[in-house]
């Protein structure tokens, strides 16, 4: 089965503050170059393969933007 | 799939004010969290401080009182014993109870009232803009302390965490950084550990959560981390300071 997305941000509530990108093991979090409608560049991950659902961009989000989910 | 991270359930779905990168955020999570974990949502009564978490009862999706500036420890101890059967907790900054507050906290502390206290602690007085609070490092720059903070006119870094492990009232006192996940996990448990002294009817429990506040440091929220990690953390070392069973 193709892998879903494993973290999904609420990219509304993201304060760009680029906490999230300084702990993924795995370097895959990068900030858009958008912007939401208060005007901040949000967290996003596109490679969502990569990730290893570890959480940890989760535990470090001031703004609970993050779920993460993992394969059963 | 299963969700392994995501929005607990006793925080309500309204945005945070704080700063981006205010380490607030994390902290408000990790108390919901808890709440969730323990199932204490139905039966917890929160008191909110004056300094920047003010808005705190917007946030936690249970019953919260609003105190003012210093004195949640006195409403909250005002709460409980009419409650005995609720958990009551006090979120409170480093201003607030370091510095109008202190003598609420040494009190409630001292009479052993059964109240959990997060006592968020980032060196400053972030609301009002950045003023030398007693928790200041000696050196720091502040709106008040422009050349930094001269012990021998301002004191010393309080530790208001060390002085409470003195009191016969207090059960469970911690110091816990949220600067990193791992840090992060530390701080959860610690703050569940409180929680839990109060529910065993054990005693005042206190987690003093060392946070970031990059506005007033004058920082971008990532070096502000690295500046707690580097600076914050010699001046205020983390870790169990007082337990029931003793500490190592
Ligand atoms: C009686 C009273 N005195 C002073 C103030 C002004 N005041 C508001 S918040 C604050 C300090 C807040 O600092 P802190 O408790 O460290 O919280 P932070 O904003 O850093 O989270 C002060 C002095 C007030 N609101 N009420
Ligand atoms: S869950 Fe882990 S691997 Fe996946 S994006 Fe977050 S930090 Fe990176
Ligand atoms: S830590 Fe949270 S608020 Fe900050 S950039 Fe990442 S997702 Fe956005
Ligand atoms: S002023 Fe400081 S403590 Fe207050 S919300 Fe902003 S960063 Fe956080």
């Amino acid at each position: 089965m193709e892998k879903q997305q494993s973290v999904v941000f609420d990219i509304e509530r993201c304060k760009g503050c680029e906490l999230c990108t300084a702990v993924c093991p795995v370097d895959i979090i990068s900030m858009s170059e958008e912007i939401n409608s208060h005007g901040y560049h949000y967290a996003e991950v596109k490679e969502q393969k990569k990730c290893i659902s570890c959480g940890m961009c989760a535990t470090m989000c001031p703004d609970v933007v993050i779920e993460v989910y993992k394969e059963e | 799939m299963k969700k392994v991270a995501g929005y607990p359930d006793s925080l309500t779905d309204k945005q945070f004010h704080y700063c981006p990168g205010c380490t607030h955020g994390i902290i408000h999570r990790l108390v919901a969290e808890v709440i969730d974990e323990l199932d204490l949502k139905e039966k917890t009564i929160g008191v909110a401080p004056v300094g920047c978490s003010v808005l705190a009862y917007e946030y936690f999706d249970v019953d919260m009182h609003e105190a003012s500036h210093g004195r949640a420890p006195a409403v909250a101890t005002g709460i409980k014993r009419v409650h005995p059967d609720k958990f009551v907790f006090t979120y409170q900054g480093d201003g607030d109870l370091a510095s109008i507050g202190t003598a609420e906290i040494v009190h409630a502390a001292n009479r052993g009232e059964l109240i959990s206290t997060v006592f968020v602690n980032n060196a400053i007085y972030g609301m009002t803009g950045g003023q030398m609070a007693p928790t200041s490092l000696e050196g720091q720059r502040t709106t008040t302390s422009p050349f930094g903070r001269d012990v021998k006119e301002a004191g010393f870094p309080i530790k208001m965490s060390e002085m409470l492990t003195e009191l016969d009232g207090s059960a469970y006192i911690a110091r816990v950084s949220v600067h990193d996940p791992k840090h992060i996990r530390k701080a959860k448990k610690a703050i569940k550990k409180s929680f839990e002294i109060q529910l065993e009817g054990k005693g005042f429990s206190l987690v003093e959560v060392l946070s970031t506040c990059p506005t007033n440091w004058g920082m971008k929220p990532l070096d502000a981390i690295e500046w707690l990690k580097n600076n914050m953390i010699k001046t205020y070392p983390l870790g169990d300071l007082k337990t029931p069973e003793g500490v190592e």
